[in-house]
């Protein structure tokens, strides 16, 4: 916001409150109502207002206070946001961040524990994000600000207290890079936003058992980054897919999908793909622990796949 | 007041503690009392009614009974929540009570509510019982929603209480709502429970004209003192007979929330303790009751304070009880999905471990 004077914040509690997850905190005292906007309780118009201000030259950063809620702005995100530059034959574009935090956290209920990348995936036009570190958040923010494109930039509930000791000077990651965590030779495990860090916590066993398990954090959901995923397939030729989504028609479903279509050769056994149950994630939690993919079965799964 | 009430009961004095209660009970008399609201109702586009609430001694008692219920419920909430025994989010409700005690005693049963997720007081308005809430809000399948849907997600069907919701806002659709009903004349209340502050916002920042009881335009509209239960039986039982007649009204409920917006916020960064206690003393829906109740020598102040033992023992008792239920058994974790079984198969994560057939 300091570079580059058409950045600006829109969303609910994001300027005096300071956001209610403190990711914009203290930037309305340095940069002033207007540009860290206190919007009401609106997402469809406020989404709306951010479309309509990127076509005019600003670069607004809209937040959802939870993604959950953005469904109620859907119709400005897939029509407006994702088709526009495409219907205006390339005249308008909507260089618009949407972001905020979203996925399973600890007993939300349903409508708090949504994965909205799964329905935005289709929608064309749109870029699609997930961090999961300190240090990615920042790199993938600033790309995604720089962006002439739509990105939507998916943070997660249970990830907003990770510490890490990040670069202060600036820096700007890829947006269609995914991330080598952990370079293997027996399988490829895809994976990415929280996660994550059940197959961090999966591949201590792992190690333990002997496994070398190759670990990628995908980061762009939408295009996914074929090119490291191909040559980490070329190199273990067995995939695990671990993602949150639910299991009908999330991100690993299309992931699976692409790799088929374009690695099938090199595949020595079925892709697996551990996804969330196919069911709203229930409050008690116990049911809700048992709705996403845990550390044992990711480590089952390697065992299945290495046979 | 209590010296006078004490005079008349001396001979009985003598008599032990348990013939002293029987001497003269808690008023449980029907007789009609009417009493004038703290102030007169604002008015758009209709007449309002009269500022003059006929009551009875009975309901009076009821009234002091049941928000000190919901009372009493919401802050062992707060305890249970920091105690880590409720998670996620919760959103208490004290402070409110009058609107959900006052609108009861306006309608019926067969008249249904649907409200967001402030929502404890008003399940048990509709006769929710304590047990099934607590059991609820601790993710344990005696809840209400058999522990799956936590303290947004409150529902009665038998008592037309539809819930319950997460995810709000949208004014469009309030707008939509406005129109249709008033197209239609479909007999809707819509209740606006005016606590001033969207989470951390303020109403003069987030809306053009905090006025909401004038907002539906062509609907009318009441604005009420969401404190006084008797202003709020009133106004929602005008709002009924209207309903019926003529259309949609829109209720504007001048309430106040204690607590933050929910258990993760403070409620102090967007407003000073002294608004909040100001509040407190002069507006708190429980003790405007004891005053009305002393004033008309329904009850002594002993009384009440045995009243408010009870209670507190009842929701501890409550909560006790709700520990002992049991978490879900993850089968649950398949039901009530669908409603016809479709003998769709679901996989665990890995396709082994868990495999049911949504029933």
């Amino acid at each position: 916001m300091k570079l580059d004077p058409t950045v600006c914040v829109l969303g609910e509690d994001v300027g005096h409150y300071g956001g209610s997850y403190k990711v914009t905190k203290g930037l309305a005292e340095m940069f002033g109502d207007l540009r860290v906007l206190d919007t009401p309780i609106a997402e469809n118009s406020f989404t709306g207002m951010g479309v309509g201000a990127a076509m005019k030259g600003l670069r607004p950063v809209v937040e959802g206070m939870n993604m959950g809620f953005l469904l109620l702005a859907y119709n400005q995100i897939s029509n407006n946001c994702g088709m526009l530059h495409y219907t205006s034959g390339g005249q308008f574009k909507v260089p618009l961040v949407i972001r905020g935090p979203g996925g399973v956290g600890r007993q939300l209920g349903a409508e708090h524990s949504q994965r909205l990348e799964s329905y935005f995936q289709s929608i064309p036009g749109l870029q699609m994000v997930a961090c999961s570190t300190p240090y990615n958040a920042k790199g993938l923010m600033k790309a995604a600000i720089r962006s002439e494109n739509p990105v939507v930039l998916f943070e997660h509930v249970l990830l907003y207290n990770l510490k890490e000791k990040i670069p202060n000077e600036e820096y700007v990651l890829c947006l269609e890079e995914a991330e080598m965590v952990r370079p293997g030779e027996h399988v490829t495990i895809l994976t990415y936003s929280r996660m994550r860090y059940h197959v961090l916590q999966a591949e201590k066993t792992l190690v333990n058992k002997g496994y070398d398990p190759e670990i990628i954090d995908i980061r762009s959901l939408k295009p996914f980054d074929l090119h490291t995923i191909g040559n980490s397939i070329k190199k273990t030729h067995r995939v695990l897919i671990v993602e949150e989504c639910m299991r009908t028609g999330g991100i690993g479903a299309s992931l699976r999908s692409a790799i088929i279509d374009n690695f099938w050769d090199y595949l020595d056994a079925p892709i697996m793909c551990l996804s969330s149950q196919d069911v709203p994630t229930p409050y008690a939690g116990t049911l809700e622990d048992a709705t996403v993919a845990q550390p044992a079965q990711i480590v089952a799964a390697v065992e299945q796949i290495c046979q | 007041m209590a010296a006078a009430a004490l005079l008349r009961r001396l001979p009985a004095a003598r008599a032990p503690a348990t013939a002293f209660m029987a001497a003269r009970p808690i008023s449980d008399s029907t007789a009609t009392l009417t009493i004038e609201t703290s102030i007169p109702f604002t008015a758009h586009l209709v007449d309002p009614p009269s500022r003059d609430v006929t009551t009875t001694p009975a309901e009076l008692m009821t009234f002091f009974r049941d928000m000190s219920l919901m009372r009493r419920m919401e802050i062992a909430a707060d305890s249970l929540y920091k105690a880590k025994l409720i998670r996620g989010f919760c959103h208490l409700y004290d402070g409110q009570e009058a609107v959900a005690v006052g609108m009861e005693a306006a309608i019926t049963r067969s008249d249904s509510i649907i409200t967001a997720y402030r929502d404890h007081c008003t399940y048990l308005a509709r006769g929710g019982d304590l047990v099934s809430a607590f059991a609820e809000l601790m993710g344990r399948e005696g809840g209400c929603s058999r522990g799956k849907g936590g303290s947004m997600h409150f529902y009665k069907k038998d008592a037309n209480f539809y819930g319950g919701h997460g995810i709000v806002g949208a004014q469009g659709q309030l707008f939509e709502a406005l129109n249709i009903s008033a197209l239609w004349k479909l007999p809707a209340i819509l209740v606006c429970e005016n606590n001033h502050y969207g989470m951390g916002t303020a109403e003069w920042r987030a809306a053009k004209s905090p006025a909401y009881y004038k907002r539906g335009d062509y609907v009318p509209g009441l604005k009420v003192d969401g404190m006084d239960v008797l202003a709020v039986k009133q106004a929602c039982k005008f709002a009924k007979d209207h309903a019926v007649a003529n259309g949609p009204i829109v209720l504007e409920m001048d309430t106040y929330r204690y607590h933050g917006h929910s258990m993760s916020d403070p409620g102090s960064t967007y407003r000073t303790r002294d608004e909040i206690s100001g509040v407190r003393q002069e507006r708190d829906p429980i003790e405007r009751v004891r005053k009305l109740i002393y004033a008309h020598d329904l009850a002594t102040a002993a009384e009440l304070k045995d009243m408010e033992k009870e209670i507190r023992k009842d929701v501890d008792a409550a909560i006790a009880k709700a520990k002992e239920i049991s978490m879900p058994d993850t089968s649950e974790l398949f039901t009530n999905v669908y409603k016809k079984g479709y003998g769709v198969e679901s996989f665990g994560p890995d396709r082994k471990e868990m495999r049911a057939t949504l029933p």
